[in-house]
């Protein structure tokens, strides 16, 4: 190790350094800044590390195209789901959007606990940042993130020939939408954490409860072609009210917009308090 | 920041502090003073409850009403207040490694309130304190293991607070970055005077750089004073009982005090583990 000679020989250069700033404590910001100043800094370090590495992005990327490669071409041929007059592969574009999506949400609450295990979250925490603004943070680097891969959804699937609005009013729901969708999916997984409190566990949980989420929703299908129970369980599911609204916005098929932003929008406030509450176990 | 009481109240002040984890007393009636301006230090054994007393003066694990107060404030009734005025570092290496050094002091600076037109300066400042400017932009992944300890002091001093809290800062490392990183406390502390609470169970450690030590086993304090104190108070109980040889160290204060349980609890599987894992990340 060559640090010593390094060390010592900075330590004594910085001494000269000024540290005055250093001397002074920061003035607290006023109480109602305080939950968008830490919605910021948390977003801020999740786009300078999608900067750093994209690979995840990319890699993110294969299913979506899969799912409307293979799936959605396939069936579009095929003609065997209702769609209410629009290719098949269109129809199925916003489901896997939202699907995507979710995928990336669902993944904050194993980095929760892999924060916890290396003592990042428990600074954090010691921090004057309040729990819920904490979780509102990480909820909103979660939609952030997912915006960034539902634009690559979205241009893969227009290099596939599905036909997409283009109008920025539209786009801006979309990006509302996908962002109030992701906080609701990131904190229902890092409530979860704050549950089973280990990630082996979880891993189980976030296998279980993804693959069921997609299926009973509407993201492949009409609900109108589901048996009765199935649909009980789509209409409960944040989902399916994602994907209404995502093909509402994004192809100009009949959808219940209203509803839709209301169910995501109480989805995410009851998962932002929810996930919070649980919070204090994981830093135990 | 003024007012009699607060000017007087002391840095760290546990009355009675107990904490358990199921049937386990981690922290069993901790009495802890510590004046403001010194570098105090917390000794132990694996096990012996350091961290949680930490982690219930830092606010973590919620404690009753009146068990610890951080420059007279109560960290039950005011947990915002005496989060600001706390820097901590914890045990295992938490940096961020996918981000820069200069990154992960920023995300600091940002969550203290730090306004934005001193933000970069204050982070510059930072890291040149604790010898990491030329380092600043690379990621922290690559970071040797004293590198990523100087690191997390940066992050902790961004904020400017008047209580500095190291759990075991130099775990797992080699000698010579053990020695690097308590250069960076020793020289920061003597440029701006804040008090430092610090754990370890190297003894060495605390009788070279702390001006008073607690001995802790088994979630109580055994013995407190100057290292000197301590040491010379043993050898000359011992000289009396017409003993000689070498002068005592802390670890033989140490051994008188703990008695004979010393040696059986150094560590249940758990603190093996976590170990072990700082160690691994140190590479
Ligand atoms: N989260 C926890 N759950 C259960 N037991 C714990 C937990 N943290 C610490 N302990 C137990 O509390 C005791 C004190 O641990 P700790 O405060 O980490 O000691 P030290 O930091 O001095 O090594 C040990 O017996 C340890 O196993
Ligand atoms: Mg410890």
């Amino acid at each position: 190790m060559s640090e010593a000679p390094a060390a010592q020989r900075t330590a004594s250069a910085d001494r000269a350094g000024s540290i005055d700033l250093l001397l002074r404590q920061p003035e607290p910001r006023a109480g109602w800044r305080v939950l968008p100043a830490r919605v910021i800094a948390l977003c801020a370090v999740e786009l300078q590390k999608l900067r750093h590495d994209r690979t995840e992005l990319y890699t993110r990327a294969v299913q979506p195209a899969l799912w409307l490669l293979i799936f959605g071409q396939t069936f579009t041929h095929i003609r065997a789901i209702p769609t209410g007059g629009i290719p098949y592969i269109d129809y199925l574009a916003p489901g896997i959007i939202a699907q995507s999506a979710m995928f990336i949400a669902i993944f904050y609450g194993i980095q929760i606990i892999w924060e916890r295990d290396a003592g990042v979250l428990n600074k954090l925490l010691v921090t004057p940042t309040p729990r819920s603004a904490l979780i509102t943070g990480k909820a909103f680097a979660a939609g952030l993130k997912s915006v960034v891969q539902a634009l690559v959804v979205i241009v893969i699937a227009a290099a596939l020939g599905v036909a997409l609005t283009w109008n920025p009013l539209r786009l801006l729901g979309v990006l509302v939408v996908v962002i109030l969708g992701s906080a609701f999916f990131s904190c229902l997984s890092m409530t979860i954490a704050g549950i089973v409190l280990s990630r082996d566990r979880l891993m189980g949980f976030g296998q279980a409860i993804t693959m069921p989420l997609f299926f009973a929703s509407n993201a492949l299908y009409p609900v109108s072609v589901m048996p009765g129970w199935l649909q009980a369980v789509s209409k409960v599911n944040p989902l399916s009210y994602e994907v209404d609204a995502l093909r509402g916005l994004l192809l100009g098929t009949p959808s219940h917009l209203g509803p839709d932003f209301a169910v995501l929008a109480g989805a995410a406030v009851l998962g932002v308090a929810a996930a919070s509450a649980l919070l204090g176990r994981l830093a135990r | 920041m003024s007012g009699d009481t607060e000017t007087a109240a002391p840095a760290v002040d546990c009355t009675g502090l107990a904490y358990a984890f199921g049937e386990t007393n981690a922290v069993d009636g901790l009495d802890l003073t510590v004046a403001e301006g010194e570098v105090f230090g917390l000794l132990g054994p694996n096990g012996a409850g350091k961290t949680t007393a930490i982690r219930c003066i830092t606010t973590l694990l919620p404690v009753p009403p009146g068990m610890v107060r951080v420059f007279g404030r109560d960290t039950a009734r005011e947990r915002m207040a005496v989060r600001r005025l706390l820097g901590y570092v914890p045990q295992q290496l938490s940096a961020d490694a996918s981000l820069t050094g200069r990154e992960n002091v920023t995300l600091f600076a940002r969550v203290f309130d730090v306004p934005r037109r001193e933000r970069a300066e204050r982070v510059a400042q930072a890291l040149a304190a604790v010898g990491l400017a030329d380092a600043a932009d690379r990621m922290a992944g690559t970071f040797s293991g004293g590198m990523i300890r100087r690191l997390e002091l940066a992050q902790a001093l961004v904020s400017a607070p008047r209580l500095l809290i190291l759990d075991e800062p130099t775990i797992g490392l080699d000698p010579i970055a053990r020695t690097g990183v308590w250069e960076h406390i020793d020289a920061v502390r003597a440029a701006t005077g804040m008090t430092v609470l610090v754990t370890t169970h190297y003894m060495d450690e605390a009788d070279q750089h702390c001006d008073r030590v607690a001995l802790m086993h088994r979630g109580r304090v055994h013995a407190l004073g100057t290292p000197g104190d301590l040491t010379r108070g043993l050898g000359e109980r011992r000289r009396a009982a017409g003993a000689t040889g070498a002068p005592p160290t802390l670890e033989d204060v140490f051994r008188e005090v703990a008695g004979s349980g010393l040696d059986d609890t150094s560590g249940d599987f758990r603190d093996v583990r976590s170990t072990r894992r700082t160690a691994n990340r140190v590479g």
